[in-house]
């Protein structure tokens, strides 16, 4: 109940910048970090052998450092107010021009890369082009974008799984180790960190707020609306194409499909990372507490021996529960989206 | 003046609308206080009043979007109704409003749009589109209209938009079983409309009419009401001034019914800013509703721009920002020397210190689910930007403006939409006036500003012009204006009519010069007005 006095404060109070601590923001914050936590515990009381061996654990955070950097990848353009469905078709397609230059043509693993990048680059462009110019529906945009990339992609592969890949990506990627952990951990954790001060604390990041916030507001305040949004789709575009030469680096290989199971649970890691660390916006660490809350759920209940479907379950619906709690929470008012 | 006149009356002949005793209470003011007034079948009702006289909350409660004060009764072709109404209730009961917005899907045909009421609510499964078509062309025949039923509304000129809107709204209060023709509520028509289009819009006026329906017509303008009515009812400051028989009526009974006399206000002397330098001169703006305006504003002087709805007076500080596209004129201004209004955008206006603080507060003016501190902060970040923006910086200079600017309660961690109106203005104000500004542009500062709050703006900007800041203000609060400006201009059809200056700023004087849209030249009013009130 002192919070509720706090906040009504008489009017000509004058609070000042030091307050008291607030303990609602901040079991908002970290409710997410504590649910993972605890859900951690319950597995590793459950089978501690199995769950809690360091064998799983640098597996988990390993493995799923693609997912955290596909999710770096969508929330930039959601800060902008974008949706960008074709980022997991866009992860495909790179990690396949890897396989094919790279393992089918032989071109040299640094050129690949440069190759997949540049298509992830050449991605946002042609997102934004159609977004910006015509004034689509950035949902409707990047839904078509990224079914055309899967066909490109079946096309270039001719369906099949292309392996043979340069050791030296498997071996930067998930066969190095600092500590015990991959090194893609690592590279997923320089990434959060990146953004977040980028979000926090430069100039850019503030205004991308105000562009997904208030359009207008960000216009008439002198933005160049039009051209941070294009940056933002580019950025998710190039951000992709890293999380699949990464994808392509953690299982050696390149396949057509798999990569495109990574859209939902990037999602869902992005909104139920909105409610927690900086609940409200789209943030860097909260998207990593949420993917890995995600992933210790899904591979606690593998372990008990809950069939795969689970999988589902556990991302379909974590991503409607934390879009509702994320409302719920606060009142918050529906971002729009364009 | 006798200015209750005799209805006229058909014997035996109930008022098609009767209206007894409306009332309506926002906090302890009263918007509108016991209005009683009746509307003959066959008859067109002019309703006139200033902003703020109570013709919207009447036009509201009619609608069912306010529910009166309770003793307020309402009778339709003599029946009781039960109030409030429910927003649906009306069509129901005869009554059909068109508002200015029309409410017209632009990118269906006329026939879709004339049908959704009846789409809306059949029964019918099917939908016989070859005879509805033939029966809209009958219609459309009826009223002398050449219109296709089946044209997208979006390819018609903005005139046959407003001519469908009320064939509309004629059509669905006179479904087949009731006897009367409905009543018609039109709410401010005209204002987009061209002389030639208001025109016709009273020719198919006078046609439902003659079908026996009856109309309230909704105006600022006296030389429409003149035209158009029968009688006309006045309303002010939440009363009824009077109702006249328009063709007994002269403009200037109206515009005195309109204005009132009132107890003038002290108005500090204005100072004298003749040898100020020009801050910012715009030469022959056209674009929005202007048709070619030129001006100068002075480094320290606040200059209001008012005028009727769809005169353009609030179409200048849009244009002069680049945030409307101009269709010509010249901009001059200190820190961008002379540019083509063409070529104005934010970004070039920002760059020249010119800023603008649009109407909608929190649409265009500021975000209400970011901080006080993240809203100030916006167009001042560089100035927080090492290697991290100094987020402890923000905060206190988010603190000190607050304080500045008394903005209750200063919190700069609290979410702007949290606070009230009155004090996201002066976040707003702040956000804008830290950037030290060479020419403020500002819509409408303190719509929905209580009075207090007012004072504080008032207060601020005064501060602002005394350090050199040019301000420009369009209002319609036309109080408000003669409270804080040095000159206003007056608009009228895309042009400035009147220029006031001095002790000729007075609320029923810029009303005044509004209403006749400059028929009243200054060399008439503005002296007249002054030795009234015993200065020169």
């Amino acid at each position: 109940m002192s919070e509720v006095r706090d906040m009504d404060a008489p009017a000509g109070a004058n609070p000042g910048p030091r307050r008291r601590f607030n303990w609602v923001r901040f079991l908002e914050a970290y409710a997410l970090l504590a649910a993972l936590l605890l859900l951690g515990a319950i597995f590793g009381a459950l089978r501690p052998e199995a769950f809690l061996s360091w064998a799983n654990i640098s597996t988990m955070l390993g493995s799923q450092a693609v997912l955290v950097v596909l999710t770096m990848a969508l929330i930039i353009p959601l800060t902008a107010g974008d949706f960008d469905l074709s980022v997991a078709s866009m992860l495909t397609l790179a990690a396949m021009i890897l396989a094919v230059l790279n393992a089918q043509m032989g071109v040299s693993l640094w050129l690949a890369i440069l190759a997949a990048v540049a298509a992830g680059f050449v991605t946002g462009v042609i997102n934004a082009f159609f977004i910006l110019y015509f004034r689509i529906p950035s949902l409707i945009v990047t839904l078509g974008t990224g079914t055309f990339i899967n066909g490109i992609v079946l096309w270039m592969s001719g369906s099949m799984t292309i392996s043979g890949l340069d050791d030296a990506l498997t071996d930067f990627v998930v066969v190095r180790r600092l500590f015990g952990v991959p090194l893609a951990f690592y590279y997923a954790l320089a990434l959060c960190a990146v953004l977040w001060y980028f979000f926090e604390y430069t100039t850019p990041g503030r205004r991308l707020l105000f562009v997904g916030r208030g359009r207008e507001v960000a216009r008439l305040s002198g933005i160049r609306v039009d051209r941070v949004r294009l940056l933002c789709l580019i950025a998710s575009g190039v951000l992709s194409a890293g999380a699949g030469i990464m994808y392509a680096g953690t299982i050696g290989a390149a396949d057509p499909l798999s990569g495109l199971t990574f859209l939902l649970p990037g999602f869902a890691a992005a909104f139920l990372g909105a409610t927690s660390i900086s609940p409200g916006r789209f943030n860097a660490w909260g998207s990593l507490v949420a993917v890995y809350f995600l992933v210790i759920g899904i591979t606690g209940l593998t372990i008990l021996g809950i069939q795969t479907f689970v999988q589902n379950l556990f991302y379909g619906g974590g991503l409607v529960l934390a879009v509702a709690l994320s409302q719920l929470v606060r009142h918050r008012e529906a971002q729009e989206f364009s | 003046m006798n200015l209750v006149s005799p209805r006229p009356r058909v014997p035996g002949q109930p008022p098609a609308l009767a209206l007894r005793h409306f009332s309506k209470r926002f906090g302890g003011a009263h918007a509108l206080n016991d209005v009683s007034l009746d509307v003959m079948p066959g008859e067109v009702l002019g309703l006139l009043g200033q902003n703020g006289s109570g013709k919207s909350t009447l036009i509201k409660i009619l609608a069912g979007y306010h529910a009166p004060e309770p003793g307020a009764e309402l009778l339709i072709h003599g029946e009781g109704v039960t109030l409030p109404l429910s927003a649906g209730a009306t069509e129901r009961l005869g009554l059909a409003f068109v508002h200015q917005h029309l409410g017209l899907v632009s990118s269906l045909t006329v026939l879709e749009n004339l049908r959704v009421g009846s789409i809306a609510s059949h029964t019918r499964w099917w939908v016989n589109w070859g005879r509805e078509h033939r029966r809209a062309r009958e219609t459309f025949a009826r009223f002398g209209l050449d219109i296709d039923p089946g044209a997208r509304v979006a390819d018609l000129p903005q005139v046959q938009r407003a001519l469908v809107a009320i064939v509309r709204a004629f059509e669905t209060v006179r479904l087949p079983g009731r006897e009367q023709a409905g009543i018609l509520v039109l709410d401010e028509p005209t204002p987009f409309l061209p002389a030639a289009g208001v025109e016709q819009l009273f020719a198919l006026v006078r046609a439902i009419v003659a079908d026996g329906a009856a109309v309230v017509f909704v105006s600022h303008d006296v030389d429409e009401i003149m035209q158009i009515t029968d009688r006309a009812t006045v309303l002010r400051d939440g009363v009824l001034a009077g109702t006249l028989v328009t063709k007994d009526a002269t403009p200037d009974a109206f515009v005195e019914l309109i204005v009132g006399r009132r107890v003038q206000m002290f108005q500090a002397p204005p100072h004298d800013l003749s040898h100020a330098p020009v801050a910012a001169a715009v030469q022959d703006v056209r674009g929005g509703a202007l048709i070619g305006v030129s001006m100068e504003v002075r480094r320290g002087e606040i200059l209001g721009l008012a005028g009727l709805i769809g005169s353009g007076f609030d179409d200048l500080p849009y244009l002069v920002y680049g945030t409307r596209p101009a269709d010509g004129g010249v901009l001059r201004a200190s820190g961008i020397g002379e540019r083509a209004m063409r070529d104005m955008s934010p970004a070039a206006a920002l760059a020249a210190g010119i800023v603008l603080l649009p109407a909608d507060r929190l649409g265009a003016a500021g975000v209400g689910q970011l901080s006080v501190a993240d809203n100030i902060s916006l167009p001042v970040l560089s100035e927080f930007r090492s290697l991290l923006l100094n987020w402890p910086a923000i905060l206190a200079r988010a603190l000190a403006l607050g304080h500045e600017y008394d903005v209750r309660p200063n919190d700069p961690r609290m979410n702007l939409a949290a606070l009230s109106g009155g004090n996201q203005q002066k976040v707003l104000l702040a956000k804008w006036l830290q950037t030290e500004p060479a020419l403020l542009l500002l819509d409408e500062p303190t719509q929905g500003v209580d009075v207090g709050a007012r004072q504080h703006v008032f207060a601020a900007l005064a501060a602002a012009a005394a350090r050199g800041v040019a301000i420009i203000v369009a209002s319609t609060d036309f109080g408000q204006l003669e409270q804080i400006c040095d000159r206003v201009l007056i608009f009228a059809r895309g042009a400035v009519v009147a220029e006031l200056t001095g002790t000729a700023i007075t609320k029923a004087n810029i009303a005044e010069h509004c209403l006749r849209g400059g028929a009243v030249g200054a060399s008439e009013a503005a002296p007249a007005m002054a030795q009234g009130f015993g200065t020169t």
